[in-house]
Formats: structure tokens, sequence, C-alpha cells
């Protein structure tokens, strides 16, 4: 897809927001870059624009200025149909709140994924079992979400987000939710679809102990990355 | 996939779903309730007129096919003049007053006549006339009036007997004395309209060609042709009544669709942000919120109908007579598209905000 070269690749990203006459700067010169393959932590104070940064990063919402490079695809020029392709094909979400469709069952919230990304196909996925067999939630997925403990409605928004091989996860706080135990259950689960299918994953948390699981920590504060984590290779 | 997303959103609030549909089925038992009233009529109107047992009908002077006739300014000489005629076996002349409902009416009949002509009456109870102030009412007359034979009435304040009552079908529900009826009405010798028998019901046109140029000015029908005639396009009053009709329902309908939707999408705020961080298109989501109020129109219709069939029982208990119930299978893919119309175009505002929402708020919306 974009030999060897970065997968994210972000400089002096700025980021306002208007709100009213107010302007607020969400994102003030923000440079990141991210191999393929990666496992990145994203810790920081409240309100120093992690969330952000992934929207942006996510094709949710366009940046103010800078260069966004996503995959080999420059998100700066990108049109909001642009972005919405971005969002089938190469990046995924998993958000603090599970934002799984309430009306569908688990299995069809993944589906729904795979409807989407254009890939309906019903047959045999071996590769697909393997993540089902992976998460555990092989057995849960005729449930709706309702009928889910909030550690197996993670597995299933992480199934989802994983289901058409993006080239990027993003996991805004995916344990914020969860007791301990969950929390544990799914972070081992990020590491193992990263080490295991060598998923590039980016995870925003508070919690330092999470944090660990990743191969680096950047710290953001005040729409400023400061702490650049080494390259990855060295 | 789409379907299911559609089927399980309808699904998971089937309140809201059974009150929209419910609300679109309204309008679309209206329109059917009333082309079905309006077909009944005039084929209830039609089966009278053939059950006189005539083959040409003679009306007076500048009327038309269904015009109530109040005044009656055909003479009475014109009876023997007719019957004169050759192929003429019978004639026999009525006068028709109005009742107080709008539909009701009561024939002046010359009862020897008229039973020569139409065979007789199927008397269910009682019998023919036996003085001035008896009157024969049909079944329907009798059921919704609740009368029976030997009761009296008020009928053009005045008090009636119920001699007979008998099969509906032929001419009128109430009837009464040609003589009698006239003098009441101060039209004594004179008569409404002229029904005619023939030798054979072959010579119709030989008779009515004659009689045209016999009687200039007067409108002559065969029994035959004025049956055919009994159809909505030849009332152009009750065409454009229906019309109106119409236009309403598509009215109701998009508002209807327009609110419900508006309030779905709504609530499906954040289920919209989802679907478009998932990468969902504008298109995906016009579609679904389309799909959606199709699929209510669709049930609506349904709903609508089977509302219909419980209208016309009410009306057929309530007010046989002046209602006679007719369904109307040919209008139901009408009302379907009625409504379906009315529901794309209500979908459609709600639909496009739902499409352009950013889906950030939308996730965040609570
Ligand atoms: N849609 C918006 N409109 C206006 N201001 C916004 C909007 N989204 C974010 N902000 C502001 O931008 C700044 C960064 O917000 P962001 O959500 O990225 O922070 P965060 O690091 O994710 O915080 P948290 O840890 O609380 O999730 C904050 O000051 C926030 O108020
Ligand atoms: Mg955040």
């Amino acid at each position: 897809m974009n030999d060897g070269g970065p997968i994210i690749h972000v400089e002096n990203l700025r980021k306002v927001f208007r709100v009213g006459k107010v302007e607020v700067e969400a994102l003030r010169g923000v440079n990141l870059t991210v191999t393929p393959g990666e496992f990145v932590s994203i810790i920081g104070p409240s309100g120093s624009g992690k969330s952000t940064l992934f929207h942006i990063v996510g094709g949710l919402t366009p940046a103010t200025s800078g260069i966004v490079r996503v995959a080999g695809k420059d998100l700066s020029r990108m049109s909001d149909a642009g972005r919405t392709i971005l969002r089938k094909q190469t990046v995924s979400f998993v958000f603090q709140r599970f934002n799984l469709l309430p009306t569908l069952t688990a299995a069809d919230n993944i589906a729904v994924a795979r409807h989407l990304a254009g890939r309906n196909h019903t047959g045999a996925d071996p590769e697909f079992e393997q993540i089902l067999d992976l998460l555990g939630i092989a057995k849960r997925l005729h449930h709706k979400p309702n009928e889910l403990s909030g550690g197996e409605q993670q597995r299933v928004a992480i199934a989802r987000a994983v289901v058409n091989r993006p080239a990027i996860l993003l996991a805004d706080e995916p344990t914020g939710n969860l007791d301990s135990v969950n929390s544990q259950t799914v972070l081992g689960l990020l590491k193992r679809l990263n080490q295991e299918l060598g998923q590039t994953i980016l995870m925003i948390t508070h919690d330092p102990e999470a944090a660990a699981y990743g191969d680096h920590i950047v710290s953001m504060r005040d729409g400023r990355i400061v702490s650049q984590p080494p390259a990855r290779l060295a | 996939m789409i379907q299911k997303l559609v089927w399980e959103n309808v699904r998971h609030r089937p309140l809201r779903t059974l009150l929209s549909a419910l609300l679109i089925a309204i309008p679309v038992t209206l329109v059917l309730t009333l082309v079905g009233l309006s077909r009944g009529m005039l084929e209830d109107h039609r089966r009278r007129t053939q059950g006189v047992g005539a083959d040409v009908l003679v009306r007076p002077k500048g009327a038309s096919f269904m015009s109530g006739t109040t005044s009656a300014p055909i003479p009475e000489a014109m009876i023997a003049f007719l019957e004169k005629q050759p192929h003429v076996k019978l004639a026999t002349g009525i006068v028709v007053q109005p009742l107080s409902g709008p539909f009701s009416t009561a024939a002046g009949i010359d009862l020897e006549k008229f039973t020569r002509m139409n065979g007789g009456f199927r008397f269910l109870s009682g019998g023919p006339f036996q003085q001035k102030d008896d009157v024969i009412v049909d079944q329907y007359f009798a059921q919704e009036q609740k009368v029976r034979a030997g009761d009296t009435i008020t009928l053009m304040n005045r008090q009636w007997t119920v001699r007979g009552i008998v099969e509906p079908g032929v001419l009128n529900r109430v009837f009464m004395d040609l003589r009698h009826l006239q003098d009441l009405t101060g039209n004594t010798g004179k008569l409404g309209q002229i029904y005619l028998k023939l030798d054979a019901p072959e010579n119709t046109d030989t008779v009515i060609a004659s009689l045209k140029t016999l009687l200039e000015d007067y409108p002559i029908w065969s029994m035959k042709e004025l049956a055919t005639l009994y159809t909505m396009d030849n009332v152009p009053a009750l065409r454009s009544f229906i019309n109106v009709m119409i236009g309403i329902a598509m009215v109701i309908g998009f508002a209807v669709v327009c609110l419900s939707m508006y309030m779905a999408v709504l609530q499906r705020t954040r289920e919209v942000g989802i679907l478009k961080s998932l990468g969902a298109s504008r298109a995906f989501i016009l579609g679904m919120i389309l799909r959606e109020a199709v699929l209510l129109a669709a049930v609506g219709t349904v709903l609508g109908i089977g509302l219909t069939f419980a209208g016309n029982w009410l009306l057929a208990t309530l007010a046989p007579s002046s209602f006679p119930p007719s369904t109307v299978p040919d209008w139901w893919p009408m009302a379907l598209l009625i409504s379906l119309g009315g529901a794309v175009l209500g979908a459609l505002y709600p639909g496009m905000r739902a499409a352009s929402q950013d889906p950030i708020e939308a996730l965040a919306y609570e």
C-alpha cells in the first residue's frame, strides 16, 4: 500500500473550532509519524486535543491547516465524500461508548460494516472466524447490545472495526467505560490484534497502565505533542 | 442489509411505527370510503333503474340523465299518446318527491301499471296500497327507520301507514300512490317521467327513433344505455369532489410522514452518527430513511384498506338505505400510490437533514 513509508504523517496540524464569536484552538501545530504495525498510546489531560486529532486522522472532520497523510492519501485536500470513503476503507474507530447500533444483533452490527465496505459475501471467511475466536464473542453474536455486558459490547465493536481489515484502528478511550477485568481483556485483545495480525493501532487513554500496552506513548498538552516517540525501527 | 436496518428500526419502536401507520391509514380509508360510497350509490341507482323493467324512459324537456326530478312537467295525456305508438305495450308515469334526507326521495307510482311493468314487487311482509295514505318501503329503508308493516311513519309532515315492505332494487325505496302524491304536491295531472315497455326489447331503437321525431326536445333514453351512464366519470361534480379528497389525503399523508420521520431522525441521531463513522454515505442514510417511510406507507395502506372494510360494515349496519357500501379493490393501487407519494415527499426533508448531519456532533448526541 505504501511501501515501508509512514502510514500516518501529520505535520503542523491545526484545528480551530468557532463557537459563535469565540475561537477555540484545539490543535496548535501537531507533528506525528506512525509506521505500519505500530501500537501507539496517546495520553494527555482532558481538552488537550487527543480526540480532535483522531477525528481528523479518521476523516470525521477536516483540518483547519497543515499536512495530514493517511495510508498514502492526502486528507487536507479531501472532500466530504472522499472522507466517507476513507472511513469505510482505510480507518475505523472504537469509542469509549461502544457505539453499537441498538436495533441490531452483534452479528448484524458487524455485517453492516462489511456491507458498507462493499464486502457482502456470506461464505466462509477463515480469517474473520479467527478474529471472532480471538475476541471470544462467537457465542454472543446473536444478541442485541442491551443483552451484552460492557466488555462484550466493546469486543463486538472491535470486531466490527477490524472486520474490513482497516489500515488503521483508532481507539478513543476504549476502556473508559469498563471495569479493570474487562479493561485488561480488551487491552490484551488489542495487543494480540497488533501482534498477530499486524494491525496498526492508535489508542487514547487516561490510564498509564493501559498506555503501557502500546509500543510508544505520545503525550499531548494544549493542542501539541510534548513527547514524540522514537521511531520504531530504531 | 439496508432492508434489515430499516426493518429492525421499525420493529425496535413498535408504538411509533403503529401510530405512524395508523395516521397514514386514515386518509387512505377516507379516500377509499368516499370512492366506495360514490360508486355504491351509483351502482344502487343503476340497479334500481333497471329494476323498473322498462325499455325506454321519457324525461321532461331539458332534463339530464340523473337530474333529481322534483317538478312534474309532463302532461298526463302523454301516457295515452305513447301507448298508441307502435310496439309500445305499456306506458306508466311517476313523480319523484324529495324527503327529508339529502339522498332520499319518494316515488309516486300507479301500482297496478307499475306491477305489470316490472312483474310485481316481491313483498317481504304486508302488501299493496289499501288507502291513500299508505306507503310501501324497501327493506333497507325499513331497517334504517326501524318500521314494520302496519306501523305509522311521518313523511312530508304527514302520517303514513307502512302497508308493505318489499325487496330492494326497484326504482326507489319509498313508494306512494301516484294520484295522491300528485295532489299533495300540486302536480295534479302531471308526471315527472314516463317508462315504456315494448312488445320486444329488439324494437327499442326503432321506437326511440320515431319518438324523437314526434317529441322534439324530450330526452329519450333506452334503459340499457342509461345503465351504462351510471359511472363516476359521467358525474363531473363527483369526480372533482373525489380529486379534492385525494389532494387532502396526500397533504395529510405528507404531513404525517414528515413529522413522524423527523422525530425518527432526531431519535436516531446517534445511530446516524455511528453509521457515518462506519463510512455510510449521504445516499445510504437518505436511502435508509426513505425506505422506512415507504415501509410505513405500505403498512399504513394495508391498515387503511382494513379500516375501509370496518367502515363499510358500520355504514351497512347503521344506514344501509342512504349509503349502499361498495369496496373498490381497483382503487387500492391508487391508495398505495397516494400514501407512497406523500410518504416519500414527507421523508425527503428529514432524510436530507440526517444525511448531512455532522458525524462528530451526532455521536456526541444524547
Ligand atoms: N465541536 C467542537 N466545538 C468547539 N470546541 C470543541 C469541539 N470539539 C472539541 N472542542 C474543544 O477542543 C479542545 C480539545 O478537545 P478534545 O475533545 O480533542 O480533547 P480531548 O483531549 O479528547 O479531551 P478528553 O480527554 O476530555 O476527551 C477542547 O478545548 C474542546 O473544548
Ligand atoms: Mg476525548
